[in-house]
């Protein structure tokens, strides 16, 4: 569904992503996981045309994606949820999720179907509709992400682009957050690709996985081969870690 | 949207309503330029209030309003009804044009770069003096009129201002309440977000900007046209200042928030002309004391005023 090719992409002259290539099969959950700065957020803004790439190529389900801007590549079905949540904040929880949709205003008609879509997205996150006028800004930080979710699912995507959703969260919000994502997958058939830090929690929910160290893909696999590698287990599950004086 | 309305109603009596009470004298001057700066202030609050770009050059789309109106109509004889519109488009192209570039940049950098542009608009005034007549000005412009009705004096001139202020007003509460307003404030809030969101921010900004300065320069034909008389002092630096401060202290990001502002920045020099040279100092104490006290504007810090008092009384009939 999803293929990239030998993505080069630059932040003036640092070189960001360094040949990478990963594809995404139609509704599988596939995470990218690696340290601060090793490129995972870059490869979504590459995907979602904010940063586009320098050199390589972007398949979205056989078409090239690579050149477009960002409003090009929403209309394809490719949603972003940014890191961070990067809700707005001065709106409310209702205006966040209507602008999600807002490449779909064209006729009255589309009025109704959004309605029906933002029902949809109440039904996932009932916590959202309690508070649907209230400002998005006050709201907790897993309620935030709820709606920075929600209002990506409002753009109808049919891969969604998920940067760090468990990021300063409490463990039972991520838990609630990671079962939406399976759900998403399971009744809607969404295609997911998930960024984290949280290594241990993405393997588990996701299909297969990939590893990325200072902009290039050093090991991936199917989840359950990458919880067992000793490599990923030392660097990023924090298991069989020695202190120094251990060693 | 029922209660934007009813708002928007309530506002439109008052405002056809005022001559009623404040008929004839000086103050009807007075308020015909509140009418304009209203005008003004609500472009500018668009652009910088709502899609959070600022300009310091507002001024000069406001002038290139005046002049095109002006030279169009008195020196070739042009029909103003016809002056107007076209000087409105060639502003909203200039605007356009320049805006891609400019509103590339951001903050401190965006503030300069129309801060240039307003300079440069008021030094071609000044300059081109077979066209626009200089530093002193251009005379001898029409007043509006329709049939036989020639919009000639204060009372008339205020129900012309207004006719067209209102219908600003209302077309800009209409597009903050819309789909394009909500895009607008989330480019405010995070223009990454936004773009994520499928909205083009770039093109967003550009557009934002250029209406702003069509509407703008509307305000400046109408000027020329009441005034009858140019001349480049009105156009400066000093007077995007000036537009800037409505915005601000009326509030950001609201439509009657500009009204108030320009209300208040427009009869204020009137009230301290008593003052004399004082009142320079007067006016620059309230400036500072409203951004640190109701930093919000006088549209949300007036309200929350109200209830403190209350509560106040309230406290004191109980103890």
């Amino acid at each position: 569904m999803l293929r990239l090719k030998n993505i080069n992409t630059y932040y003036g002259k640092v070189h960001a992503l360094k040949n990478v290539s990963l594809h995404l099969g139609e509704g599988e959950i596939v995470t990218l996981i690696g340290a601060n700065g090793a490129g995972k957020t870059t490869i979504l803004n590459t995907i979602s045309g904010v940063t586009p790439a320098g050199s390589g190529e972007v398949l979205f389900r056989k078409e090239p994606v690579t050149a477009l801007t960002s409003d090009k590549i929403v209309k394809y079905g490719i949603s972003q949820v940014p890191e961070g949540r990067q809700v707005f904040k001065p709106l409310s929880v209702e205006d966040n999720l209507e602008l999600g949709a807002y490449l779909r205003y064209r006729s009255r008609e589309d009025r109704a179907v959004i309605r029906r879509d933002m029902t949809q997205v109440f039904a996932l996150f009932p916590r959202l509709e309690e508070r649907r006028r209230q400002l998005a800004g006050t709201m907790s930080g897993g309620e935030q992400q709820m709606l920075a979710i929600g209002r990506a699912l409002m753009a109808n995507p049919r891969l969604l682009l998920l940067d760090e959703p468990s990021m300063g969260l409490a463990p039972m919000v991520v838990q609630e957050i990671f079962r939406v994502l399976e759900r998403l997958r399971r009744e809607n058939g969404v295609t997911i690709l998930l960024v984290e830090q949280n290594a241990k929690a993405a393997l588990k929910l996701a299909d297969r996985g990939y590893v990325l160290e200072t902009g290039k893909i050093i090991l991936e696999g199917p989840s359950a081969e990458l919880l067992e590698n000793a490599e990923v287990k030392r660097a990023y599950l924090g298991k069989d870690k020695k202190e120094i004086w251990e060693r | 949207m029922r209660r934007e309305l009813l708002k928007f109603l309530f506002f439109a009596v008052l405002i056809l309503a005022a001559p009623l009470v404040f008929s004839g004298g000086y103050l009807m001057n007075v308020l015909v330029f509140v009418g304009i700066n209203t005008m003004l202030a609500v472009a500018l609050n668009l652009l910088l209030g709502y899609a959070g770009q600022i300009s310091l050059g507002h001024a000069g789309f406001f002038g290139i309003g005046a002049y095109l109106s002006g030279i169009l109509t008195a020196t070739y004889g042009w029909n103003a009804w016809l002056a107007m519109p076209l000087a409105a488009l060639v502003v909203g192209t200039l605007a356009g044009l320049i805006g891609f570039p400019i509103l590339k940049l951001k903050g401190h950098y965006l503030a300069m770069a129309t801060l240039g542009l307003g300079i440069i608009i008021y030094i071609v005034f000044n300059e081109t003096v077979d066209l626009t007549g200089g530093p002193s000005g251009l005379s001898g412009i029409p007043n509006l009129s329709i049939g036989s009705l020639v919009f000639d004096n204060d009372f008339k001139n205020y129900y012309l201002i207004w006719t067209f202020g209102l219908a600003v007003v209302l077309f800009c509460v209409n597009l903050a309440g819309s789909r394009v307003g909500r895009a607008l404030r989330a480019v405010n809030d995070s223009e990454v977000a936004a773009r994520v969101m499928g909205v083009n921010a770039r093109i967003l900004k550009v557009q934002v900007f250029a209406l702003s300065a069509v509407i703008s320069s509307l305000a400046g034909s109408l000027y020329a046209h009441t005034m009858t008389f140019v001349s480049p002092a009105s156009f400066g630096f000093n007077f995007s200042v000036e537009l800037l401060t409505m915005v601000v202290i009326g509030g950001l990001g609201s439509v009657y928030g500009s009204f108030l502002g320009a209300a208040l920045l427009t009869l204020l020099p009137e009230l301290l002309r008593g003052a004399q040279d004082y009142d320079i100092i007067i006016y620059g104490g309230l400036l500072m004391s409203m951004v640190m006290f109701m930093p919000g504007g006088l549209v949300r810090g007036l309200p929350e005023l109200f209830r403190r008092v209350a509560r106040r009384r309230e406290g004191a009939g109980n103890a």
